[in-house]
């Protein structure tokens, strides 16, 4: 009785009639099944995730080797310099964790783990992507264009930004703007659909508790998008008007502020820091409970967390701008705002550590990954610590700390939540198993490396070591024989952990060809997504689920089964 | 820990470092301690066979107190934190002590120039000592600063001071220093300003007052006569 799915003699209505051969145009690029817009998404990401990760290469071997021929690339002018780490960082965020997490996993998981056939929008759906690869298209221009890319930084601060004369990238600048603005449009469309869908197209009998956390986690994620990029698509519209048609918002000279802008982005920028936590997070809790045949600790509590971070995230702005020159006084806000959300954050990585006791743990390729999420990104939460406190971050504000401690944050959500969540539904995606021991070896060698390239950083950023700086030999106090050692076993590291990124994709490549085929739910999971064909056809289940319990009934009491699967009527 | 790699070489250096020893071993507690269960946990109720999952569901009390416990000693450290945060906060930025002298800052792509009063003592007159990339002040005596920025969002940063201000185009934003040792420390601009952001660097030299006064006395004759003042009181 305890099968994972309904007999299949039921009339296949195989996708609502879509059952006929579909030239490759119609199939692969305009197509509006929500399956394969979120492979568009997951390709574009990652692609842009290789771009992101060589430019890192390219800036960490000029600090660590300042002033000489880079293999592959050649010298590094400071013009380069800047550009490589403005678009670096801007990719990661835009254009490899928000499509990636939010996008890839919000259209495949959304509709699966719903018991939906696909979103409510499917053409609002293609569209998002059609915007998503315009804007990505746009910013690899502006690459190419007259003066180069833009090097202002991702946070793209006026003046800077605004006059070429400052900039000397009279069009790069207003390219990344606009691509910028025109990536904003794509996940404001791709909000609407993940929120509205969870609201209206789940299964018979789920209730709003029987949802997976991961599920909710994208729509939470999508509601905070959308309600606080408003400020920010208008700050970029002002800022491209200051940029081409000679408007002053930002300018000084004629009453401007440029201060306004850092408040406009920062009001999106923070929040966009949870965006893409809680989707990472919600995949691990998925994985997690799935490996620890577990159910997770305190659904509700999780859940309550993510509503209180989504809420006081849109307080805590300002302090990115604590020495930027606002009033002092009110940093003192900021800095109790800030510190208060390390409480439910704090609370959140206790309940993942929670749930792992009584369980009963394998440690396959994707349980690595979501248990090493959690060990890493604790180091990126406390160390936020020191820089939510006013006092502490007049010191640290902009050094390499900053950096480290972000990356301690960014790196467990976009490549190891990524990963995680890959490499755990990878067999729902392909049909395919991956290969555990290429799991494992890629997987070892990109955790290693990555604590090697951050933790010196953390202590180059204690000694003051301040950021976006091409040559340290510039200051006397950065120059010094142990900084340099430290930075250059950094870009070693690095080197090391792309080295490494080949078994991931020898892994994919392989598996797709050779690889075991993949049962309906490989993992013995409780999801609904484990109940549709590897790789589920288009209208994604032979016969509409309906579920009876919550996703997380592993080990339940009485049964011979450890895992009870939503659909199964007792 | 941060007086390891640079002097603590103004008034308010040690309350810097103070409160980040503090955090640190606050927060190095909550996360050896986390980390130290996680793993506990892991290699614990790692898989054996024969022995299943226990069903928990952790809506009880009894359960709860495992995370509810913690939650609140968290909280009580981040208000401790708090205090100690705002508090330096407070003497550093939101107070400003009575200044000695006063000198004026102006960060541009891609250089600092110092204003300090000659030896009248008054900034904005005519006998007001210019320099470029070096500022020279006197150990022990209080500062105020007016930082200015002629293009470009710069931040004035003093890694020995733990000083750290951002410059914004179109105000004059005042805060002040103490040097309480002498030598020469590097000056950063800490914000992107444009394509030699790396190379805007500057040195602050703390003498000793005879060294000052030897120093202004050298400088502002040369000084007066190089510069006639038609940008004084800009």
């Amino acid at each position: 009785m305890a099968q994972s799915h309904p007999a299949p003699s039921h009339a296949p209505h195989e996708a609502h009639g879509h059952h006929e051969e579909m030239s490759f145009w119609s199939k692969y690029v305009f197509s509006t099944d929500h399956k394969m817009i979120a492979m568009q998404y997951m390709v574009t990401g990652m692609a842009m995730g290789m771009v992101a990760a060589f430019f890192s290469y390219v800036f960490r071997m000029e600090m660590a080797f300042p002033n000489r021929e880079i293999p592959f690339w050649g010298l590094v002018t400071p013009a380069q310099y800047n550009a490589l780490i403005t678009n670096h960082g801007a990719i990661m965020v835009f254009w490899v964790a928000m499509p990636v997490l939010i996008a890839a996993f919000g259209n495949f998981l959304i509709p699966l783990m719903l018991g939906a056939d696909d979103m409510v929008f499917p053409k609002i759906n293609r569209l998002s992507y059609q915007v998503f690869l315009l804007s990505a298209l746009v910013l690899i221009s502006s690459w190419f264009v007259p003066g180069g890319g833009f090097g202002g930084a991702w946070t793209m601060y006026p003046p800077l930004s605004a006059h070429s004369a400052y900039s000397l990238t009279p069009m790069g600048s207003t390219l990344f703007v606009t691509a910028v603005a025109l990536e904003f449009v794509a996940f404001l469309l791709g909000g609407i659909n993940f929120v509205t869908t969870a609201m209206n197209s789940r299964a018979p009998g789920m209730k709003m508790y029987d949802v997976p956390i991961v599920v909710w986690f994208i729509v939470i994620a999508s509601i905070m998008f959308m309600a606080s990029v408003g400020p920010l698509i208008a700050g970029a519209i002002m800022l491209l008007f200051d940029q081409t048609i000679g408007t002053a918002f930002f300018d000084p000279n004629r009453g401007g502020d440029p201060l306004l802008w850092q408040h406009l982005f920062w009001f999106f920028g923070h929040p966009e820091v949870y965006v893409v936590l809680l989707p990472a997070m919600g995949i691990v809790a998925d994985v997690m409970a799935t490996f620890a045949r577990k159910k997770l600790f305190a659904y509700k509590t999780i859940l309550y967390t993510a509503f209180a971070t989504g809420v006081l995230s849109f307080t805590v702005w300002a302090h990115h701008q604590f020495v930027a020159g606002i009033d002092p006084r009110m940093a003192n806000i900021f800095t109790v705002t800030t510190l208060l959300i390390s409480v439910p954050i704090a609370e959140m990585c206790f309940v993942y550590i929670a749930t792992l006791y009584g369980g009963s743990i394998s440690l396959t390729t994707p349980m690595l990954w979501a248990l090493s999420f959690v060990g890493e990104f604790l180091i990126g939460g406390v160390t936020g610590i020191f820089l939510g406190s006013s006092g502490t971050d007049i010191y640290l504000h902009d050094t390499y700390f900053v950096l480290a401690h972000f990356h301690y944050t960014f790196f467990p959500i976009a490549i190891i939540g990524t990963f995680a969540g890959f490499t755990y539904w990878f067999p729902k995606m392909s049909g395919k198993m991956l290969n555990e021991t290429l799991g494992k070896i890629h997987f070892w060698g990109t955790i290693i490396p990555f604590n090697g390239i951050f933790l010196p950083l953390f202590v180059t950023g204690i000694a003051g070591d301040q950021r976006r700086i091409y040559d340290h030999n510039n200051f006397p106090e950065l120059a010094t024989p142990l900084l340099q050692h430290l930075r250059e076993f950094a870009t070693i590291s690095l080197v090391v952990m792309l080295l490494f990124q080949v078994f991931f994709f020898v892994n994919v490549f392989w598996s797709l060809w050779k690889g075991k085929k993949a049962e309906r739910n490989p993992w013995k999971a409780n999801t609904l997504e484990w109940v549709a064909d590897s790789p589920p056809p288009h209208g994604n289940f032979r016969e509409m689920p309906t579920v009876y319990r919550g996703p997380y009934e592993y080990s339940a009491p009485g049964r011979t089964e450890d895992y009870w699967p939503q659909n199964v009527p007792n | 820990m941060i007086e390891h790699f640079l002097p603590a070489a103004s008034s308010f250096a040690h309350e810097i470092d103070f409160t980040f020893d503090l955090i640190f071993w606050l927060v190095g507690f909550w996360f050896l301690l986390s980390e130290a269960v996680f793993f506990w946990l892991i290699f614990r109720f790692r898989k054996k066979d024969g022995v299943r999952g226990q069903y928990i569901t952790g809506e009880l009390k009894s359960e709860k107190r495992w995370i509810t416990i913690p939650h609140g000693l968290v909280l009580l450290c981040d208000v401790v934190i708090l205090i100690f945060a705002i508090q330096t906060w407070y003497h550093i930025k939101q107070q400003l002590p009575p200044a000695d002298e006063t000198v004026r800052i102006v960060g541009q792509q891609w250089a600092w120039s110092f204003e300090l009063p000659g030896p009248d003592g008054k900034l904005g007159t005519a006998d007001d000592i210019r320099t470029v990339d070096e500022l020279h002040v006197q150990v022990n005596r209080l500062y105020h600063f007016k930082l200015e920025a002629r293009d470009v969002v710069h931040s004035f940063s003093v890694p020995a001071f733990r000083l750290k201000q951002d410059a914004m185009p179109g105000r004059v934003i005042t805060g002040w220093f103490k040097p309480i040792q002498t030598g020469t420390f590097d000056i950063q601009c800490t914000q992107i300003c444009g394509i030699g952001h790396g190379i805007m660097g500057a040195r602050l030299v703390v003498e000793t007052p005879e060294q000052h006064a030897a120093w202004i006395a050298e400088h502002s004759t040369t000084s007066v006569a190089a510069v006639a003042s038609p940008s004084a009181g800009e």
